[in-house]
Formats: C-alpha cells, sequence, structure tokens
C-alpha cells in the first residue's frame, strides 16, 4: 500500500514523543513514590523480621521473634496488654467512625438546605479548624477538658465522673478528639451526596406512600452511600492509626496501636516490635477496605461505590 | 379515614383477578374534586393561589394551563399534598384531605422531571408505591409485569433506570404512579421534556391510558396546544386567579377575556370604539356581528377568515394588502394590512389560489365568528 513507507516512521516518532510525555509527567511521582514509599515500605518490612539488638536497633538474623510478642508472648510469659491495645484500637475507631457518621449526616444535609451562596461559607466553616495544626487543636482540648475547667466540673456536677478527674484524660477525650478531627472528613463526601440528590425524588417517595422516615430509608439515605462509605473510609482508616490525639489526650489510659508503634521506634526501645506492629495495621487497614468494598458493592446494587 | 381506604386497597388487589387493575377499570369508581377558596403565598410578596375555587369531575380529563408562575403547579402540588393551602378546603371524592400528608393520600403523581429513583431498578421503581402500601412481594411482582405489559415496556423491568431513554423514563413513570390505582392522577408538564415527535406521540398514548382506565386526570402544562389536544376541560390560570373553565372549543373560541384569548394565541384583538346596535367599529373599520356582547375588544380568529381576490364590496368585507406569507402547506398564514392597522388570516390551502405578498385582497368574515370580549 502506498503509505507503508511514510506510516511507521511517522508512528515510531508518535511514539517516541508519547513515550517522552510520559517520562516527564509520570517521572517525577513514580520517583516520589519508591522514594518515599516503595523503598522505606520494604524496609520495615525487612527490620519486622529482624532481631531486636541491645539499643533496640534491628539485627540480624531474621526471626519471627517480634510477631510473637506483638501477639503478647514475652519474658514472663504470655500477656493480654498488645492485644488490648489492637482491640481498643479497633474499638475506638468505630465508636469514633460511628459517632462521627451521627453528627457528620445532619450537618451534611443542613447545610444542602441553606441557600446556595451560604453553602460555600457553610462548608468553609466545616474546613478551616483542619487548617490549624492538629497538636495544637488538641492542646485546645485538653484546656478545655482538663480537671477544674468548666466541662469537667459541669461533669462532676451531674456525676458522670468522680471529683478532680476531669474529662481529660480519658478515652472519652480521646473519642471526642478524633470525632473533632475527623468531622470534615465525613461532612464533605456526604454533602457531595446531598447535593447530587433530586429533591423531587423525597417528594415521589412520599406521594408513593412512603411516610417521612420511610421516604428517608427507601429514597435518601440509599443515594448517600457512596458518600456515607466514602467518609468512613476517610475517617476510620487514620483513626485506626492515630498516634497523636491518645498521646495528649489519653494520658496513657487510651493507647491505641499508633502509640505502640511510636513507643517502640521513638524510645529506642524495640524497632522490630514497632515495625511488626505497623504492618498488622496495615493489614488490619487492608481487611476494613476490603470489607468495605464489599459492603459497598451489595449495598449499591452491584456498583462501585468506594475508592 | 384515610387509612382505612388504603388498608382497603391493600386487601383487595391481591385477589383481584390478573388484568382487574388495567382492564376493568370502567367499573371503577373515579373520585371527583371539589376545591374551595384555596390560598398560597411563598414568603410576603409572591401570591401562587388567589381564592381559587373549582371541581373536577370524577374521570375527567382536567387541565390546568397557565404561563409559568400562574399557580397551576402550586395548585397541583396543594392536590398532591405536597404543598399546603394556607386557607381554603379540598375533598377528592367526597372525603376533605385538606390536612391528609401526602403518604395517606390516594392520589400519585407524574413528575415534570420523572423523578425516578436511580438507585432502584424499573422493576423496583414500579413497585415502590405498592411495598410502601405493604404489598406482599408476590402481588407486587405481578402487578409490576401487568403494568409494564399494559405500557409496553416489559422488558425494561430488570433494566437500571439511566439506561433508559427520555421517552421510556416518561412511561416509567406514569406507570409507577397508575400501578398504585390512584383515585386521581396528577401529570406535572410530563411531556416537556421530551422532543416533539416522542411528545405528540405520548400525548395520544396518554389520552387513550386516560380513557381506558376511566381515571381521574389532573393535567399541568403551559401549551394551549397540548391542552386543547388531550383534555375534556381546560382551567386557564394566571396571576394564582382561574380565567376561564371549560371545554376547549369553548375556551379557544369563546375566550372570557383578553388574557385568555392571547394565551390561547389570539393575535387579533381590536378596541371597539364604537358601537350601534351589532355593528361595531374598530381600527379595521365597521363590522357586523351576530351578538353585539358587551366585551370592549374584537376578537377575529385567523381561522374564520376568507380572502378573496381584488377589491370586492359587501358587508364585512374589508380591503387589505398581504404583507407576509407563510406557507406551511395545509395552510399559509398571512399578514395583512388593513388601514393602519394589521390582521393576521389563516388560509386553509385546498388547491385554490393563494394571493402573493403585495396582492390587494378582500377580506371577509362571517358575523356568527366575531367575539367581543372584555380586557
Amino acid at each position: 500500500m502506498a503509505y507503508t513507507g511514510v506510516m511507521p516512521s511517522a508512528r515510531s516518532r508518535a511514539m517516541v514523543r508519547e513515550a517522552r510525555h510520559l517520562l516527564f509527567t509520570v517521572a517525577p511521582g513514580a520517583v516520589w513514590i519508591v522514594i518515599f514509599l516503595v523503598l522505606p515500605g520494604a524496609y520495615l518490612m525487612g527490620v519486622a523480621f529482624m532481631t531486636n539488638g541491645p539499643y533496640g536497633l534491628p539485627e540480624m538474623p531474621l526471626s519471627l521473634e517480634s510477631f510473637k510478642r506483638l501477639a503478647g508472648f514475652g519474658f514472663l510469659g504470655w500477656s493480654p496488654g498488645n492485644l488490648y491495645t489492637l482491640l481498643r484500637s479497633l474499638w475506638q475507631t468505630a465508636v469514633s467512625t460511628g459517632l462521627v457518621v451521627l453528627v457528620a449526616y445532619p450537618i451534611a444535609y443542613y447545610i444542602t438546605t441553606c441557600r446556595e451562596k451560604w453553602r460555600p461559607i457553610m462548608l468553609l466553616l466545616v474546613v478551616v479548624p483542619s487548617w490549624t495544626n492538629q497538636v495544637i487543636r488538641t492542646f485546645g482540648w485538653m484546656n478545655l477538658l482538663a480537671p477544674g475547667t468548666p466541662l469537667s466540673s459541669m461533669a462532676e456536677g451531674l456525676g458522670l465522673i468522680a471529683p478532680n478527674m476531669g474529662l481529660y484524660p480519658s478515652s472519652f477525650a480521646v473519642t471526642l478528639g478524633l470525632v473533632y478531627n475527623f468531622l470534615p472528613f465525613m461532612v464533605l463526601p456526604l454533602y457531595a451526596a446531598f447535593e447530587k440528590l433530586d429533591t423531587a425524588q423525597v417528594e415521589a417517595a412520599q406521594d408513593l406512600f412512603a411516610s417521612p422516615v420511610r421516604a428517608f430509608w427507601h429514597a435518601v439515605f440509599p443515594q448517600t452511600l457512596p458518600g456515607l462509605l466514602a467518609g468512613i473510609v476517610l475517617v476510620a482508616i487514620p483513626a485506626f492509626g492515630m498516634y497523636v490525639i491518645p498521646e495528649l489526650l489519653g494520658g496513657g489510659k487510651g493507647m491505641m496501636l499508633g502509640n505502640l508503634v511510636a513507643t517502640q521506634f521513638a524510645g529506642g526501645a524495640n524497632w522490630p516490635l514497632g515495625a511488626a506492629g505497623a504492618i498488622l495495621m496495615l493489614i488490619a487497614t487492608f481487611i476494613g477496605l476490603f470489607a468495605m468494598r464489599r459492603i459497598g458493592k451489595r449495598l449499591g446494587g452491584g456498583e462501585e461505590v468506594v475508592i | 379515614m384515610n387509612e382505612t381506604i388504603t388498608a382497603d386497597a391493600i386487601a383487595a388487589s391481591p385477589s383481584r383477578p390478573a388484568g382487574a387493575a388495567v382492564e376493568g377499570e370502567a367499573s371503577r369508581q373515579a373520585s371527583a374534586i371539589e376545591m374551595q377558596g384555596l390560598h398560597k403565598r411563598f414568603g410576603r410578596a409572591t401570591v401562587a393561589l388567589d381564592g381559587v375555587d373549582l371541581t373536577i369531575e370524577a374521570g375527567e380529563f382536567f387541565t390546568l394551563l397557565g404561563p409559568s408562575g400562574c399557580g397551576k403547579t402550586t395548585l397541583l402540588r396543594i392536590l398532591a399534598g405536597l404543598e399546603e393551602a394556607d386557607d381554603g378546603r379540598l375533598a377528592i371524592g367526597g372525603k376533605d384531605i385538606t390536612e391528609v400528608p401526602p403518604h395517606r393520600r390516594s392520589v400519585n403523581t407524574v413528575f415534570q422531571s420523572y423523578a425516578l429513583f436511580p438507585h432502584l431498578s424499573v422493576r423496583e421503581n414500579l413497585a415502590f408505591g405498592l411495598k410502601m402500601r405493604g404489598m406482599a412481594a408476590a402481588a407486587r411482582h405481578a402487578k409490576v409485569d401487568e403494568i409494564a405489559d399494559f405500557i409496553k415496556l416489559g422488558d425494561l423491568v430488570d433494566r437500571r433506570v439511566d439506561q433508559l431513554s427520555g421517552g421510556q423514563r416518561q412511561r416509567i413513570a406514569l406507570a409507577r404512579a397508575l400501578v398504585c390505582e390512584p383515585d386521581v392522577l396528577l401529570l406535572d408538564e410530563p411531556l416537556s421534556a421530551l422532543d416533539a415527535g416522542l411528545r405528540s406521540q405520548l400525548q395520544v398514548e396518554l389520552l387513550r391510558v386516560q380513557k381506558r382506565l376511566g381515571m381521574t386526570f389532573v393535567f399541568v402544562t403551559h401549551d394551549q396546544q397540548e391542552a386543547m389536544v388531550m383534555s375534556d376541560r381546560i382551567a386557564v390560570l394566571n396571576g394564582g386567579v382561574i380565567q376561564q373553565v371549560g371545554p376547549p372549543r369553548e375556551v379557544y373560541e369563546h375566550p372570557a377575556n383578553a388574557f385568555v384569548a392571547r394565551f390561547m394565541g389570539h393575535d387579533n384583538l381590536y378596541p371597539v370604539t364604537g358601537r350601534q346596535g351589532s355593528r361595531l367599529t374598530t381600527a379595521l373599520g365597521e363590522l357586523s356581528t351576530a351578538e353585539a356582547g358587551e366585551g370592549e375588544l374584537l376578537l377575529i380568529r385567523p381561522e374564520t377568515l376568507d380572502l378573496l381576490p381584488g377589491e370586492v364590496e359587501g358587508d364585512n368585507h374589508l380591503p387589505a394588502v398581504v404583507v407576509e406569507r407563510l406557507y406551511r402547506g395545509s395552510h399559509a398564514e398571512y399578514r395583512l394590512e388593513v388601514g393602519d392597522t394589521t390582521l393576521q388570516a389563516t388560509l386553509n390551502n385546498r388547491g385554490r389560489h393563494l394571493p402573493e405578498v403585495g396582492d390587494r385582497v378582500t377580506v371577509t368574515v362571517a358575523p356568527d365568528d366575531l367575539v367581543t370580549l372584555s380586557e
């Protein structure tokens, strides 16, 4: 054919151009990911299977020592301490995420009912606190919840806490801190889901004999599910690995897995154990994500709703 | 009170023989609607309804016609229970339902946007109302199949809503309301989102469905052509007030006032400047009418006019010049200059001579076809 002589060179030139484009656009990101995610991840993986040295640093030979210790087998036989930490992390994550949903859902709905010009401002109000450093905000809560503060005195007066104990430090304070911290991550995806919803559908549901409650449950809620599940992922995963809030507000009473890991590295206590803890967190997170996907698929009628 | 109706409907429906729901509807008692002094305002300034008294007969195809903002949709929403009237009473089938919430009214609506549920399949959409009324799954299934066949979309029930075309969505929205066998079906501009061809096809379909079921339909539209094609009776609304209620011919041929006349598409309105018995003086000249009437405006419908070539003397003969001609195949539309004013005429194309632009002609009109009305 006439064009065979021309086409290959034109095509190969186009391919070269495309490859160069790819190199310039993708390469920086890929390099970044390799240096800051893949390599450290592999290193962490390796460390987890090494032996704890005298200063808490990893040494050869390879062993499963850290995973045994993580499971609770120590010098003094088995103790449930680490297991409790894991369970507490899961529980704390579940409770906080649940509360975030309960608080964020009405907020997101309320914002969609506001006039259009007010909505960005309302969303901004939700988001602005997270522009401040997390540590600073958490210190703020410490000041608000410490013994002798009005809030603590009120709780004392109502007999909710023992005298002079204060609301902080406690696992309640940790939950509160987590809910406060992660609220925007739930409000935003829920708001997006609500905004897409056609209000005529709510009316259609009522017109078709659904009471207001059933109209919500059958017509509104399923449509906000993608936003809800996305919000749960955005909240639950970082909450599960949270370090700052339990450290500052828990006062040793609300230690979570993140704190366990951090102590192993920070105090120079036991790097391999810390690495093993980090891997456990990763695995738990992946299991959680997988479960969410399944739930999302089932509830979303086979449609991809998460991630 | 209304709950007992609903309960009866549930009890009765599964035991009905298949097909009874849609076939044997003639035996079914259609319901009349009575409205008394309905008022509605939004905020302080906007008056949506300003005292509406209206009775819609059982089994009637009734149309609320008017420009946007005239209150027709508000009235429909009050019938559905989605909007609460500030004042006035509403009864359907003799029962006062002014205070009854929408989910307890045996009234269903076809929404302008269709408002199909995107997270449900077509089947689940169709079954929604039945499910909410507590009908068992098997009975629901049978009824949905039946209604899907009735609207000739039986093969679509397992699709997702976003896989449907506009016309299919429209029909599903209609079926979703019909399957509930309401006393009254409300339709809020259900055809306005469709293109012209599909629209006229669905107009006919909708009309046939209504005649077959004998159900009371209340239809909202701003399109006077659509209203005339479909309706048994039309109510023309403006500014929250009913301007005229009547059969299409009456509303078109004898509009109650200038607003109705203009809204029905009439342009030939001329102030009456003098009258002697049944002879009226207007800017066009002197014209004889069959009945002079009291109105201060003379309405001349374009299709009642005839054009004779050249100048012909006679009563109700007006000399004119053709200014514009729009040839439309079946007919031609003329703009004529009569004295200092213009006049629209429509001539059927019966193969006769159609005057050209610039021709001198004589316009004739029968006295019977002239109507006066007030501003």
